[in-house]
């Protein structure tokens, strides 16, 4: 099978062409880097089944990094290669081009973000560079799919170019110049009040005013989102399903399987947080009372990284990151780890050094609440007031700098400096935005639904015939001296491993303070589950794996400590 | 000449790139986000306690940290 490459500098718009060509649901956002690895897809071209890849951008052959590496080591699988140029930023993706005319394969450029570079006053001879070139060049705007058919009809044009083969990296620089000379105008544009606002968030002082207005307002937007959902979708269903769930607990009667499908009758009626059944908690909890979180969630964080804000929010930061010895970076696994740890800590591998993956992934481990976790702390201590819930996240927040400011100083290696390509601010595609919250919400729904059904099941069980109790008696000295929590909280906090949501369904019975609650939520966020736990083993290794333990132990022992002595 | 590099340069300078330093695989990285000798820069944002600068070049912006931009000598464009 014909294999076409699809080659170019990073974030001019190789995923979403790819997904144009092959109908291949990718993640793509406006920020280098997004694809780490490559991706394989088909498309039926005149009637033959031909192999897209889609490879990770690359500056130049002369590969740098890991990503990069990548890219080059596909060219040699490639009959025909796409390269994929930003037309808003010719002069330094014609360098990569030149590079490519001179593997002696059939070349096709798509100058893509064609519309981006009109309304900038950047006009390109498109007719003159493919004479320059000597192989097709196709304007596209992979978006909005705007001249996406062109480029596939003339994928057979694509040709060897017959350019005489540049020495030296001087010459190829020189030629570049001499290239956009001839094909390329820029009208003169004033700064407006516009690029001065966006300038004003990347600065020292306005740039943190602005990230927080900007995350204060996301926050904000999950809770709406969330809320609504809540509201608007979820209960109304719950109150339907309410009549199925009755008929079935009275033809069951009362017994274990009863006990197990439906679970324990609060005054008369099945209680979906307290019941405890598998048809009743094992259902409402991760789809009635998370599910809603993690959408709104993954709304939001598409909606930053659409807008190409990132970049923004990593420079601005980078100061403070750098105290915890991180780069500005190390906010992209933080924030992914806000909406479930597992691709929060996957995310670390985009950091260079073993010490800044080690920081990350123990913080992310530790102190960031996962989507997950966040309903529960919303859920449990919701009706007594936002104070509580700020203590819990004011106390993880300060924890996270603290806790990186003292794994910083554990090893002398120096984190290197940050090097970024900023792209420009685009308004996210709603459609785009929404396919991506999809397929994240998709992920989240195959890989937690199965764990959490079969927690559900091993927690029915064990109350069942007494393993609960009995666990609780042997935690309560413990969880009552150290932490001023009853004992029955050890079984809830031990069940928080499998998944955070089943514990919420544990802990409401209880009947504790506010400021239990408050203690025992916080402490929650110190034991990933075990979907966390593998990943962090998977890529920190065993020694550092063990390393994160022991801070993870002394944490919940320490804050868990003077957080009871402080409120209770 | 007002030469100097592009660590010292103040927050809205212009500058015109006059020469790289450091190793050629750096020199190569920053010739390839468009920092190339000749070229223009204005430097839109320093931040503190040697943080990072941000610079624009050819329309784009670009991070730049501390150290990597003691490499960069610039001419100061008035």
């Amino acid at each position: 099978m014909k294999t076409i490459l699809l080659i170019g500098d990073p974030n001019v718009g190789k995923s979403v062409l790819f997904s144009r060509l092959t109908g291949v649901d990718v993640i793509a956002s406006n920020y280098p880097g997004t694809t780490v690895d490559y991706l394989k897809g088909r498309m039926n071209l005149g009637g033959e089944a031909v192999e897209i890849i889609d490879a990770p951008g690359t500056y130049s052959l002369e590969a740098t990094n890991k990503a990069e590496e990548v890219a080059v080591s596909l060219l040699d699988r490639a009959d025909l290669i796409v390269n994929v140029v930003d037309a808003t930023s010719l002069e330094r993706c014609l360098l990569l081009t030149l590079e490519l005319l001179a593997k002696h394969k059939p070349v096709i450029l798509a100058l893509n973000m064609w519309d981006e570079a009109q309304h900038l006053g950047i006009n390109i001879n498109v007719h003159e560079l493919e004479n320059l070139l000597q192989v097709p060049v196709v304007p596209t705007v992979a978006i909005t799919a705007e001249g996406v058919k062109e480029l596939v009809r003339r994928l057979d044009e694509a040709r060897i170019s017959g350019r005489p083969v540049l020495e030296g990296e001087d010459q190829v620089w020189t030629e570049v110049g001499h290239i956009v000379r001839k094909v390329q105008t820029v009208a003169h544009r004033h700064h407006t009040i516009w690029d001065r606002l966006v300038d004003a968030t990347v600065k020292s002082g306005t740039g943190w005013l602005a990230a927080l207005v900007i995350l204060f307002g996301l926050f904000w937007l999950v809770r709406l989102v969330g809320e609504g959902l809540i509201r608007y979708a979820v209960e109304p269903v719950f109150e339907l399903y309410r009549t199925p769930i009755d008929a079935l607990s009275n033809w069951l009667g009362s017994g274990l399987l009863q006990k197990m499908l439906i679970g324990t009758l609060i005054d008369g009626r099945v209680d979906y947080v307290q019941s405890m059944g598998i048809l009743t908690t094992g259902i409402f909890v991760p789809f009635g009372m998370v599910l809603p979180y993690v959408v709104a969630f993954y709304l939001a964080l598409a909606l930053l990284e659409d807008s190409g804000y990132l970049p923004r929010l990593a420079t601005v930061t980078d100061n403070v990151f750098h105290k915890l010895g991180l780069h500005g970076h190390g906010i992209i696994p933080v924030l992914l780890g806000l909406g479930c740890k597992v691709p929060g800590i996957l995310a670390a591998r985009s950091l260079e050094t073993r010490k800044e993956r080690f920081i990350v992934i123990t913080l992310v481990g530790i102190t960031v609440p996962c989507a997950a976790h966040t309903a529960m702390i919303f859920g449990v201590l919701g009706r007594y007031g936002a104070s509580y819930i700020l203590v819990v996240f004011g106390t993880l927040a300060a924890l996270f700098l603290l806790l990186g400011f003292i794994l910083n100083r554990t090893s002398r290696t120096e984190c290197p400096e940050l090097f970024l390509d900023i792209p420009p601010y685009r308004w996210p595609i709603p459609s785009a935005v929404a396919k991506k919250t999809w397929m994240r919400v998709r992920w989240f729904l195959t890989e937690a639904l199965p764990l959490v059904l079969l927690g559900v099941l091993a927690a029915c069980i064990l109350d069942a015939v007494g393993v609960t109790g009995l666990l609780a008696n042997y935690t309560a000295p413990f969880m009552q001296g150290w932490f001023g929590l009853p004992g029955a909280a050890g079984p809830a906090l031990l069940s928080g491993f499998l998944r955070k949501e089943l514990a919420i369904g544990m802990l409401v019975p209880l009947a504790l303070t506010p400021a239990q609650l408050t203690v025992a939520v916080t402490v929650f966020a110190f034991f990933p589950c075990i979907a966390a736990l593998a990943v962090m083993l998977k890529e920190l290794g065993i020694k550092d794996m063990l390393k994160a333990m022991a801070a993870m132990i002394l944490t919940s022992l320490l804050v868990g400590g003077i957080l009871r002595i402080i409120l209770i | 000449m007002n030469e100097t590099t592009l660590s010292l340069l103040k927050q809205d300078e212009k500058a015109t790139v006059a020469a790289l330093h450091g190793g050629s695989a750096f020199q190569h990285r920053l010739r390839s986000v468009g920092l190339k000798e000749g070229k223009l820069l204005r430097v839109v944002a320093k931040h503190h306690f040697s943080g990072p600068l941000v610079v624009e070049v050819e329309r784009h912006h670009i991070t730049i940290g501390r150290g990597m931009a003691q490499k960069i000598v610039v001419a100061r464009v008035p």
